[in-house]
């Protein structure tokens, strides 16, 4: 076991943790922080996407032993983030999800492409989610949804 | 999968990780972003008994510029070299071919010289600074050396690297003002990696010029045939593409293969030429 400190959705968090164990099953196991999901466990389906330090990274792929000292961000942390709520009303008027298990990662993804303008197009929309699969919607739906809460967090943002 | 069970240790400086590599020789395995080495471990694939984490290295994360090149540490990320956010020597061709490179979740982590440390024969970064005529600096239990790009990778995931060696950077020259580059990867979903890959650089003013096939079943493949008529500014480019694949018969490519090789090789050349 290793002793590790790091910040978890703004708080700070202590534990030991066997070296094997990857970031995502802490979370999960360790934390209770459900929503980040395990698919494929190496690096194709994204499910496991979340925030590292402010960028997004598959938490399979990640070991918690070496997210020592670093900021960690799950869909659970993401309450009053304009970009989220935006994205979560679109997913919603949209119908961009059917079972729900790849929506957490296809948010902060999104959050991310909106975030560095990479969401001006749907070309550039469907190459960003290139590493979030889904198996429901058939993407058009998620697609359509990013593209107007890109357009409506644009706007708020140019309002503010 | 989960992967096995494993120890782990994070040295303070790049001196401190070969001493354990050479110490542990034969079980242990550098880690920088993990993003290979950590997935073969959750298939286990591979099951190293000890993880040498060199991520947070300082001197591993240095770019410097010393007029002719820029050597680019080995734990520079992909999404550093796409954002930007360091020096580019290539005019361009870095940060093109590092968008094409898996997803951003998986370029925020991984590093250059990881990509360079595994040479996945299907892996980007092999092929262009092969075609950029890199060099790869080492670090081992001897010291310090430089490889050049076009002979450090020697075959499917096999490299010069000794087992006592981590790269330490890439030195990669710059690219003069007018000098011009193509890029073509052509898989069948963004982000994959390449079927084919592409890569031509043609640096007039330094006398370069070069040709580079990756995904082409081992090292990267220079076309010197195709490379020379780039030089001369074109002429029977199908002809000399054909030549260079007859001459690479030890890659043992099918008709699709060959097929697609061409004509990753035959668009990306026409980049440079039109």
């Amino acid at each position: 076991m290793t002793a590790i400190r790091l910040q978890i959705n703004g708080a700070a968090v202590a534990d030991d943790v066997p070296p094997r164990l990857s970031l995502a099953d802490f979370l999960r196991e360790g934390r209770n922080l459900t929503g980040t999901h395990l698919g494929c466990e190496h690096g194709v389906c994204g499910a496991c996407t979340i925030l590292v330090d402010g960028e997004p990274a598959r938490s399979c792929l990640m070991l918690a032993v070496a997210c020592d000292e670093r900021e960690i961000r799950t869909i659970e942390g993401f309450a009053g983030d304009p970009v989220i709520a935006a994205l979560r009303r679109n997913f919603h008027r949209h119908h961009a999800l059917q079972c729900g298990y790849c929506t957490p990662a296809m948010l902060i993804t999104a959050r991310d492409l909106i975030l560095r303008q990479r969401a001006g197009s749907e070309r550039e929309i469907r190459e960003g989610l290139a590493g979030n699969i889904c198996r429901c919607t058939g993407y058009t739906n998620i697609v359509t949804a990013i593209a107007q809460a890109a357009k409506e967090f644009g706007e708020e943002a140019s309002n503010a | 999968m989960k992967a096995p069970a494993v120890d782990y240790t994070r040295p303070r400086s790049l001196a401190e990780a070969v001493a354990l590599l050479t110490r542990h020789r034969g079980e242990a395995r550098v880690i920088a972003g993990g993003q290979s080495l950590v997935a073969t471990m959750n298939l286990r694939v591979a099951s190293p008994g000890l993880l040498i984490d060199i991520g947070r290295l300082p001197e591993l994360s240095l770019v410097s510029d010393d007029g002719d090149a820029v050597t680019v540490g080995a734990c520079v990320t992909h999404a550093a070299i796409e954002d930007d956010r360091v020096a580019d020597p290539s005019r361009g061709l870095m940060p093109r071919v590092a968008a094409t490179l898996a997803y951003r979740a998986i370029r925020t982590r991984g590093t250059i010289g990881g990509s360079l440390a595994l040479s996945d024969p299907a892996a980007e970064w092999p092929s262009v600074l092969t075609a950029l005529d890199a060099e790869v600096v080492v670090c081992g239990a001897g010291g310090r050396r430089a490889i050049r790009c076009s002979e450090f990778t020697t075959g499917i995931f096999e490299t010069r690297l000794a087992a006592d060696e981590i790269i330490e950077s890439v030195r990669i020259p710059k690219l003069s003002a007018d000098a011009r580059w193509g890029y073509l990867k052509l898989c069948r979903k963004a982000g994959e990696f390449a079927g084919a890959l592409a890569v031509v650089v043609a640096d007039r003013a330094r006398g370069h010029w070069r040709v580079v096939l990756g995904a082409a079943n081992g090292a990267p493949l220079v076309l010197h045939e195709t490379s020379r008529l780039v030089s001369a500014g074109g002429g029977d480019i199908p002809g000399a593409v054909a030549a260079d694949l007859d001459r690479a018969a030890d890659r043992h490519f099918d008709e699709f293969q060959r097929n697609i090789h061409t004509v990753a090789a035959r668009r990306a050349v026409q980049q440079v030429l039109q």
